[in-house]
């Protein structure tokens, strides 16, 4: 095995732990850690594709605002009384894992028996495609209109997010 | 360069899970994480693709996924947050009533 | 190419001598404060009170470590880990000096010298709100859990002023990385003026400078650990070497502000006119080296002597702070930087 294969293993596996730990917590802080320690995972992930603007952009976005909004509303709500929320095992979850397991099969066999292209460029090539340079300089000159539709959306989201979560007076 | 396969289907994985915890789970912010999760997972696929193709599109579509996923975080735990003013409660199931 | 060891040997000496100060500092803070307040202050254990540190030491490592019944142990004992390993992480990207002849080899003297350096540090600080929200929510206590999000919702206000700050001194340098960011400074404005950022993104600077003191929960913006309201914030439930943890990591935080402030607008390692003295290269570097660490200082003791001469803000004057002045400031930095830019160029 190679270095590359160990290291993708190793986040793979605990990528794929945190997630199932994400989806199995009956407390939601401990979810929003795993979740944290999956979005660290996939940042290593995004390392090894040499994307490195979106690694780090992983981290302060998800890990390091999303996942605080996320804490500090569970926390704001103090949802300390987890049990009358779980509502254990029941017919309706198995019939939900069944579908996703039958999901999951579909998915790996299509990818496993599909025709993968074959990859077009060098290394070097890769390394310098990721960088923050050469992706401003395409978000500023080719994607400049979905991007300033971006700002639009955040606008909008800002406003929204005020008007909904203010307290009413009445 | 890696053989991407392997991303393929770890985030083929990783977007199953996150859909089964939107399907299983009742607690309104578990279902939301889980969505972030299945958000996630597409943007490994996009990466992975990205790196394949030589081509920067698939990571800038990241980006654009990562600003939405931030604007629907805000709106989505103000609405939380709301709901929890009202009835006291985030199970789905209980949040049942289009209008008050 | 450089060999392992040595990347080793300097993550060892930056480690080891970012503990040491940080633990220094906590005794000049109360020095200083004593001096402040007309007090003495520890002046017993050794030469003007110097083995305090010691002291202090053994004292919180032999204390019994309580964890409260009702508590998430686990979350609480992370919690800590969390704040200490983000508050030492940050400084590897950090330059404290040019490149150094050593043992045959070149070597730069920053541990990771990475093209992301500042995104890296905007990550790094933006994770250090886990640890002590973290801590507010485990400990099962109404003051740990206010003083848990005072301080989460205090990090998110501030790290907008903190990051539209440095976007001026990167439209200046035109680089992300740090190294580079000093180099650029090492140039002077009008033949005596060197061209620090101080002079150049006054502005900046200010808002930075007040962005810092509320990352690292410092007076007048420590609302998360306000005794009077709180009794002891996020930490009250803590003891023993974890509560240890939680005052070094504030103190490591202090002096990783403070180095980056020296990195970003001091001039880092640069020595002013220090080109035409004619020394050789290995005593330049060493210099350097000295140069960078009394600049640190001087900010270290600015933020010791801001501790206790300003009263702590109300929160709402906080919130009006960041939201409505500090914001909205940094953004007309980064509009006047980007048109004095297009002036200067064309």
């Amino acid at each position: 095995m190679t270095l590359e294969s160990v290291i993708f293993s190793v986040l793979a596996a605990s990528a794929v732990g945190s997630a199932l730990l994400v989806v199995t917590r009956r407390n939601p802080v401990m979810s929003a850690l795993y979740l944290i320690v999956n979005f660290f995972c996939l940042a290593g992930l995004y390392l090894t594709l040499h994307a490195q603007f979106i690694a780090i952009i992983q981290i302060l976005v998800y890990a390091g605002a999303i996942m605080v909004l996320f804490v500090f509303v569970i926390m704001l709500l103090n949802l300390g009384d987890e049990r009358k929320l779980s509502d254990g095992v029941s017919w309706k979850k198995i019939v939900a894992a069944g579908f996703c397991a039958a999901l999951l099969m579909e998915f790996v066999y299509i990818l496993i028996y599909s025709e993968p292209s074959p990859a077009v460029m060098s290394a070097s090539m890769a390394t310098e495609i990721g960088t923050v340079e050469y992706i401003g300089s395409q978000l500023f000159t080719k994607f400049l209109f979905p991007f300033e539709i971006t700002s639009l959306i955040l606008t909008a989201a800002i406003v929204g997010a005020i008007v909904l979560a203010k307290r009413k007076l009445d | 360069m890696p053989d991407i396969q392997p991303y393929l289907i770890l985030s083929a994985t990783l977007f199953v899970i996150g859909a089964a915890g939107v399907v299983a789970r009742r607690n309104a912010i578990i279902v939301f994480m889980s969505i972030e999760l299945m958000l996630n997972s597409v943007n490994l696929s996009l990466v992975a693709f990205s790196a394949q193709l030589g081509d920067v599109t698939g990571q800038i579509l990241v980006f654009f996924v990562m600003t939405v996923a931030a604007a629907e975080a805000a709106i989505g735990l103000a609405i939380v947050i709301a709901l929890f003013r009202r009835k006291q409660t985030l199970n789905l199931d209980e949040i049942n009533i289009l209008k008050w | 190419m450089i060999p392992f060891w040595i990347i080793l040997l300097k993550i060892v000496v930056v480690l080891g001598v970012l503990m040491t100060a940080a633990a220094l500092v906590t005794f000049l803070e109360r020095r200083i404060s004593a001096f402040i307040q007309n007090r003495i202050g520890p002046n017993r254990v050794g030469p003007q009170g110097l083995f305090q540190i010691m002291a202090d030491l053994v004292k919180l490592v032999m204390k019994e470590d309580i964890v409260p019944t009702a508590a998430n142990k686990t979350v609480h004992d992370i919690a800590p880990m969390i704040s200490i390993s983000i508050a030492l992480c940050t400084f590897a990207v950090i330059p404290f000096g040019n490149t150094i002849e050593l043992f045959g080899y070149q070597v730069k003297l920053i541990i990771a010298d990475v093209n992301i350096g500042i995104l890296f540090i905007l990550a790094m600080t933006s994770m250090g709100v886990y640890g002590v929200s973290l801590a507010g929510w485990s400990s099962n206590n109404k003051y740990s859990l206010l003083g848990g999000l005072r301080s989460s919702a205090q990090l998110i206000s501030y790290e907008l002023a903190m990051g539209l700050s440095i976007i001026g001194v990167l439209m200046v340098a035109e680089s992300l990385r740090l190294d580079q960011i000093v180099m650029h400074q090492t140039r002077y404005l009008v033949g005596w003026l060197p061209a620090w950022n101080l002079f150049v993104q006054p502005l900046g600077f200010v808002i930075f400078f007040v962005a810092a003191f509320a990352e690292t929960n410092r007076l007048p913006f420590d609302l998360p650990e306000a005794e009077p309201e709180l009794v002891g914030g996020y930490h009250t439930e803590y003891s023993g070497m974890k509560f240890g943890l939680f005052m070094f990591a504030e103190y490591a935080n202090m002096i990783t502000s403070s180095a980056l402030i020296t990195t970003l607008f001091l001039g880092g390692w640069h020595i002013p006119f220090s080109e035409n003295w004619g020394v050789s290269p290995l005593v330049m570097s060493l210099l350097q080296v000295l140069a960078f660490c009394v600049k640190v200082s001087i900010v270290v003791f600015f933020f010791i002597m801001v501790r206790w001469t300003i009263p702590r803000f109300r929160y709402d004057q906080l919130m009006n702070l960041g939201w409505k002045v500090l914001l909205p400031l940094s953004i007309a930095n980064v509009l006047g930087t980007g048109l004095a830019i297009l002036l200067i160029s064309s």
